[in-house]
C-alpha cells in the first residue's frame, strides 16, 4: 500500500498524433463569412443613417496570413459581438424613428398641441433635408389666436 | 490585340489545402507604360459618373466584392479598414470627387478592377524568374530588399521570392517601371469568385490597355 501511494507520476504522455483541426477550421471560416454577411447587411440597412455606430472588427494584424484555430475563434466571437451590438444599436434607432413618425401624424392631426415642434426627415430615417415644422399662421396674430399649421419644407437647399 | 494565354499560377498544399478555390491566373502581355490616351481618361471620367454614395454602401453585398471580403476577414484584415482593391477604388471616387488619371497601366487596372470586382496586380515580366503561385512567406524572407514579411502571411511568389502580399503591396523590384516592356497581369480567386470573373479581368485590363 505504501509503494502504491507514493509511487512517482511521469510526465503526462503527449499524443502520438497532432489533432487534425481541419474540419474545426473549416467550421470556424464558414461561421465568419456567414457573420460577415450579416455584418454587411446591417451595414447596408443603416444607409442613409450617418450617425450610426462603425461596424469595426480590428484585423488580427500582420498582414493576410494564415490565422491560428485560436484567432479564428477569437475573430469569429469579435464578429458576433459587432453583430450584435449593430443590430441592436439598428433595432434602438428603428424605434425611435418609428416614434417620430407617429409624431408628425399627431402634429398634423393638432398642430396646435405640438407649438414650434420641427421632424426632420433624418430623424425618421429617410435622405434628404424635408422638416415639418409647427408654425403659427400670419406670425404673432397667429400666435395670439393659436392658429397653428405644420409647415412641409420643399427640400435642400440648391447648391450655390 | 493577340489573344490573351491564361496561366493557372500554382498553389502550395498547405494553402490549397485550407483555401480549396483560391487560384492566380496570370497573363503576359507587352506593355508600353505611359500617360494615359484621351480616351481612357474620358473612360475613366464615365466610369466615375457611375458611382453613387448608395451603390458604393451596397457594394459589398454583392457577391464577387462580398466574397472578397469574406477572404479578408479568413486572413485576418479588416476589410473595413484595409479596403478591398474595388472598395478602394469606390472609396477613392467618392473622396476625390472623380478618378484621377495615373498612367495607362494603373488606369488600365482601376477600370478592370471596378468593372469586375476582382483584384488585380502587374508585374514586371523581366524582373520575375519561373513560374507564379502562391504561398505562405517563410520566416526572415522579406518583400523587395527591405519590407520583412511576417512568417505565414500569403504572398505571390516566383520560383525564388515573394514579388508581392495578396490584396497588398507588390514588392518594389517586381512591379511595372516606366522601362518596363513586358508585364504579367495577375488576378487573384478566391471562394465564390467564379473563374470567368477572373478572365473577364484580365481580359478588360487588357483591352483597355490596347485600346
Amino acid at each position: 500500500m505504501p509503494d502504491v501511494l507514493t509511487r512517482t507520476v511521469g510526465p503526462p504522455l503527449a499524443p502520438s498524433t497532432l489533432p487534425d483541426e481541419r474540419a474545426a477550421r473549416r467550421t470556424l471560416r464558414d461561421q465568419i463569412a456567414r457573420l460577415e454577411n450579416e455584418l454587411s447587411q446591417l451595414f447596408c440597412s443603416t444607409w442613409p443613417r450617418t450617425n450610426m455606430p462603425r461596424p469595426l472588427v480590428a484585423g488580427r494584424g500582420g498582414g493576410p496570413r494564415l490565422l491560428s484555430l485560436g484567432e479564428l475563434e477569437e475573430l469569429r466571437d469579435d464578429l458576433a459581438d459587432r453583430v450584435a451590438d449593430s443590430r441592436r444599436a439598428l433595432s434602438d434607432r428603428t424605434w425611435v424613428e418609428e416614434q417620430n413618425r407617429r409624431l408628425i401624424e399627431q402634429m398634423l392631426l393638432a398642430p396646435e398641441r405640438y407649438k414650434w415642434v420641427r421632424v426632420s426627415h433624418e430623424d425618421i430615417g429617410e435622405p434628404g433635408c424635408r422638416h415639418w415644422h409647427v408654425r403659427p399662421r400670419w406670425s404673432f396674430i397667429g400666435m395670439l389666436m393659436g392658429w397653428w399649421r405644420v409647415v412641409i419644407s420643399s427640400g435642400c437647399p440648391l447648391a450655390t | 490585340m493577340n489573344e490573351l494565354e491564361l496561366v493557372d499560377g500554382w498553389v502550395e498544399p498547405e494553402l490549397a489545402d485550407e483555401f480549396p478555390q483560391l487560384s492566380l491566373v496570370h497573363a503576359r502581355m507587352e506593355v508600353h507604360p505611359g500617360p494615359s490616351p484621351r480616351e481612357l481618361k474620358q473612360r475613366l471620367r464615365m466610369l466615375a459618373d457611375r458611382y453613387t454614395g448608395g451603390k458604393v454602401v451596397h457594394m459589398r453585398q454583392d457577391p464577387v466584392p462580398w466574397a472578397y471580403r469574406v477572404f479578408s476577414r479568413q486572413v485576418g484584415i479588416d476589410p473595413d479598414t484595409d479596403r478591398t482593391p474595388v472598395e478602394g477604388v469606390a472609396l477613392r471616387r467618392l473622396k476625390q470627387g472623380g478618378l484621377q488619371s495615373e498612367n495607362v497601366v494603373d488606369d488600365a487596372l482601376t477600370i478592370a478592377i471596378a468593372e469586375t470586382g476582382v483584384p488585380l496586380i502587374a508585374l514586371d515580366a523581366d524582373h520575375v524568374d519561373g513560374k507564379l503561385g502562391l504561398r505562405l512567406a517563410r520566416s526572415g524572407e522579406t518583400l523587395g530588399e527591405t519590407r520583412p514579411l511576417s512568417a505565414r502571411q500569403l504572398v505571390i511568389a516566383d520560383g525564388e521570392r515573394p514579388v508581392a502580399v495578396v490584396l497588398g503591396e507588390v514588392g518594389e523590384n517586381a512591379g511595372v517601371t516606366p522601362e518596363t516592356e513586358h508585364m504579367i497581369l495577375c488576378a487573384l480567386g478566391v471562394k465564390g469568385v467564379p473563374r470567368i470573373s477572373l478572365e473577364e479581368a484580365l481580359w478588360c485590363a487588357a483591352e483597355t490597355l490596347y485600346t
